[in-house]
């Protein structure tokens, strides 16, 4: 057991994705490494289309299938990567469970909630029908479903946004999965009720000592929810490290940019929102060498060679930039900007 | 559920009642005077106006419609010009036949189509996906009555498993009345599967993309399950609303196919009652077919509500 805690659950190394998108395949994800242990939180943050995703999907086996995906994903030491989809369905929402961004479309408008919170416990705990009714709406009872022994056969179609949501994060809790991977899963929700959302996520996370990555495009949502944190662009991690070294020391120009990008409160009104110039690259024609060099305020000639190397800039900090001497010199003037 | 019943129902009569205005209209506004059909062009003047007044054609538009509805709600549909007997009875003789040939060419048609269509839908752009859709564009190309004497010319008339024509009743035992119309239900269904089945793999297809598939194979269902339990009844409405529409087409179909097999069905009575000037025939049978189609469209509505939770709430 003490070899085991401190052994990873989960560990990514050199993971790699291609895609065949409409414009020709695309490298959607390159050389992610990181390693979780049990307990752990990690935080994935990015604009759309950086591999955050695609990252959360390949470890959950839903990729499709047309997808290549390269390098090692290990769960307690046993390799996922290539698993048959058989065997992948065993760990799926039992040992993996996912939470998606859309709770309006999630949830299957013709089967009621009950039967879908308990879908999982009978596939994976082999519960009876009534067993997995009972466990399904204590479950729809702690996720905070107002009188949930009456509701638990009412459709989906009959709940809020906030009520949906917290109908599928109790069915990705069924099983006690050990990782839970949380995609966006605020970002369709009242912003009344995102907050409530993230408090029960961080709740059950401490309560089952599961272990989390959260996606996000928000920094204040990363910033709150997780130990530490990976910022992703072009499908390459730019940044990472523990969270709050991170925001207090942000060495990439983009994580720079992501920051300055946030609209923050007691702004003068027409204060214009600062934005990184550019637009996201198309994964399917990534620039060669770094790839951000196309809208870094920073860019050298020697960025546009080759992918730069991680750099430890800290303890369990790492950037991805060779220009650190002047983009951590500057951090000072970028935070307060 | 009361509700959306009643409504439904109330829309049923309303459009009964408008196809019952149309088919009048259409028959009488029609050339030709049944009476002067029957006697034929060298009877009398005198004997003519007589066969119209004893037919009750003379009397005004408005009085010989209302006549004819009161006679279909008592269920007394008058006498055929042409036989002389009651068209009520002469329907029921042809029904025997057309009613169960109905039957399985739309049982033929479900079961290719939703087979056809899921295994599609299922190995989407793989070798079997593209093989099937071949075959169902050649489906929809092919004119039932043609695709008809193929099957005659094969089945009956080289190998000799099945008769070419006719019907042999069911008096000798369901399975030679089966037997008789099997080639017809099959040159009726093929067509029909064609379409149905390709609109069932594009309905397929759809629901396969939607976020709830994603969540269900993220609980950990395989392919297989996720298709059975989750997507085949979110994909159920539209081909539920194209099989209902099919049944329309399916009637219309038996009218040729009745007169390839030379069945004596309700499509080769009207048929002949056309041919015969024989309009009040004509007028009950297209009556009837009329409300077999609206009575199989409300069946349609009703399913609606029985599968999809929300539609009792939007109360369609």
């Amino acid at each position: 057991m003490a070899e085991r805690s401190s052994m990873p659950l989960i560990e990514v190394s050199n993971l790699g994705v291609r895609l065949n998108t409409s414009r020709g395949p695309a490298q959607a994800v390159r050389g992610v490494s990181f390693a979780l242990k049990r307990g752990e939180t990690l935080g994935l943050v990015g604009e759309s289309g950086c591999g955050k995703s695609v990252t959360a999907m390949s470890l959950m086996g839903l990729l499709p299938d047309s997808a290549v995906v390269t390098g090692s994903i290990k769960l307690d030491g046993n390799e996922l990567a290539g698993l048959p989809d058989a065997d992948y369905c065993r760990l799926r929402g039992n040992r993996i469970s996912m939470i998606f961004q859309e709770p309006m479309t999630a949830l299957n408008p013709m089967h009621t909630i009950g039967n879908q919170v308990a879908e999982p416990l009978r596939r994976h705990k082999k519960y009876s029908a009534g067993q997995a009714r009972k466990e399904a709406i204590a479950l729809l009872d702690r996720v905070g479903l107002p009188d949930p022994a009456r509701r638990v056969d009412a459709y989906p179609h009959q709940f809020s946004g906030g009520q949906r949501q917290r109908i599928t994060i109790a069915m990705a809790l069924a099983c006690e999965p050990d990782l839970l991977i949380a995609d966006e899963p605020t970002t369709a929700l009242d912003v009344t009720i995102q907050g409530q959302i993230l408090d029960l996520i961080a709740d059950l996370v401490d309560e089952r000592g599961m272990s989390m990555i959260l996606i996000s495009h928000d920094l204040g949502v990363i910033a709150e929810n997780v130990q530490r944190m990976m910022v992703m662009y072009g499908g390459t991690v730019v940044e990472s490290g523990p969270t709050d070294e991170v925001f207090r020391r942000m060495g990439h120009p983009y994580t720079q940019g992501l920051f300055r990008a946030r609209p923050k409160l007691g702004a003068r009104k027409g204060t214009r929102l600062k934005t990184i110039s550019g637009t996201v690259p198309e994964l399917a024609d990534l620039p060669a060498g770094c790839t951000f060099s196309e809208r870094c305020p920073l860019v050298i000639d020697a960025c546009r060679v080759a992918l730069p190397p991680m750099v430890e800039v800290g303890p369990g900090h790492g950037v991805r930039c060779i220009r650190t001497d002047v983009s951590m010199a500057e951090t000072v003037g970028a935070l307060s900007a | 559920m009361s509700v959306f019943v009643l409504r439904r129902l109330l829309t049923l009569l309303a459009t009964l009642v408008g196809a019952s205005l149309i088919i009048f209209l259409v028959l009488d506004a029609l050339p030709g005077n049944a009476a002067q059909m029957l006697m034929g062009a060298d009877a009398s003047p005198d004997a003519v106006r007589a066969l119209t007044a004893k037919l009750g054609l003379d009397q005004p538009l408005a009085v010989r419609y209302l006549q004819w509805v009161k006679g279909l709600l008592i269920g007394d549909l008058g006498n055929s010009y042409v036989y002389g007997t009651p068209v009520a009875g002469l329907i029921a003789e042809r029904l025997v036949l057309t009613i169960p040939l109905a039957i399985m060419s739309m049982a033929i048609t479900v079961t290719l189509a939703l087979s056809a269509g899921i295994y599609t839908a299922a190995n989407h752009n793989k070798l079997g996906d593209v093989g099937v859709m071949s075959l169902t564009q050649v489906g929809i190309a092919l004119p039932n009555f043609w695709f008809a004497i193929l099957l005659v010319l094969l089945f009956a008339v080289r190998l000799q498993w099945l008769s070419a024509g006719g019907f042999a009743g069911w008096e000798d035992g369901v399975w030679p009345g089966v037997k008789s119309l099997l080639l017809p239900a099959v040159s009726l269904a093929v067509v029909q599967a064609a379409i149905l089945a390709r609109v069932t793999r594009s309905a397929v297809l759809e629901v396969l993309r939607e976020d709830f598939v994603r969540t269900a194979r993220a609980k950990g269902l395989g392919k297989r399950e996720v298709l059975w339990s989750h997507v085949l009844r979110n994909a159920m409405i539209p081909v539920m609303t194209v099989m209902g529409l099919q049944f329309a087409n399916l009637l219309a179909g038996t009218i040729v196919i009745e007169n390839v097999f030379y069945l004596p069905g309700l499509g080769r009575l009207i048929f002949q009652s056309i041919a015969n000037r024989d309009l009040i025939v004509v007028r009950n049978c297209v009556m009837l077919l009329a409300t077999m189609v609206v009575i199989v469209n409300f069946v349609v509505d009703v399913l609606y509500a029985l599968i999809d939770p929300r539609i009792k709430v939007h109360d369609l």
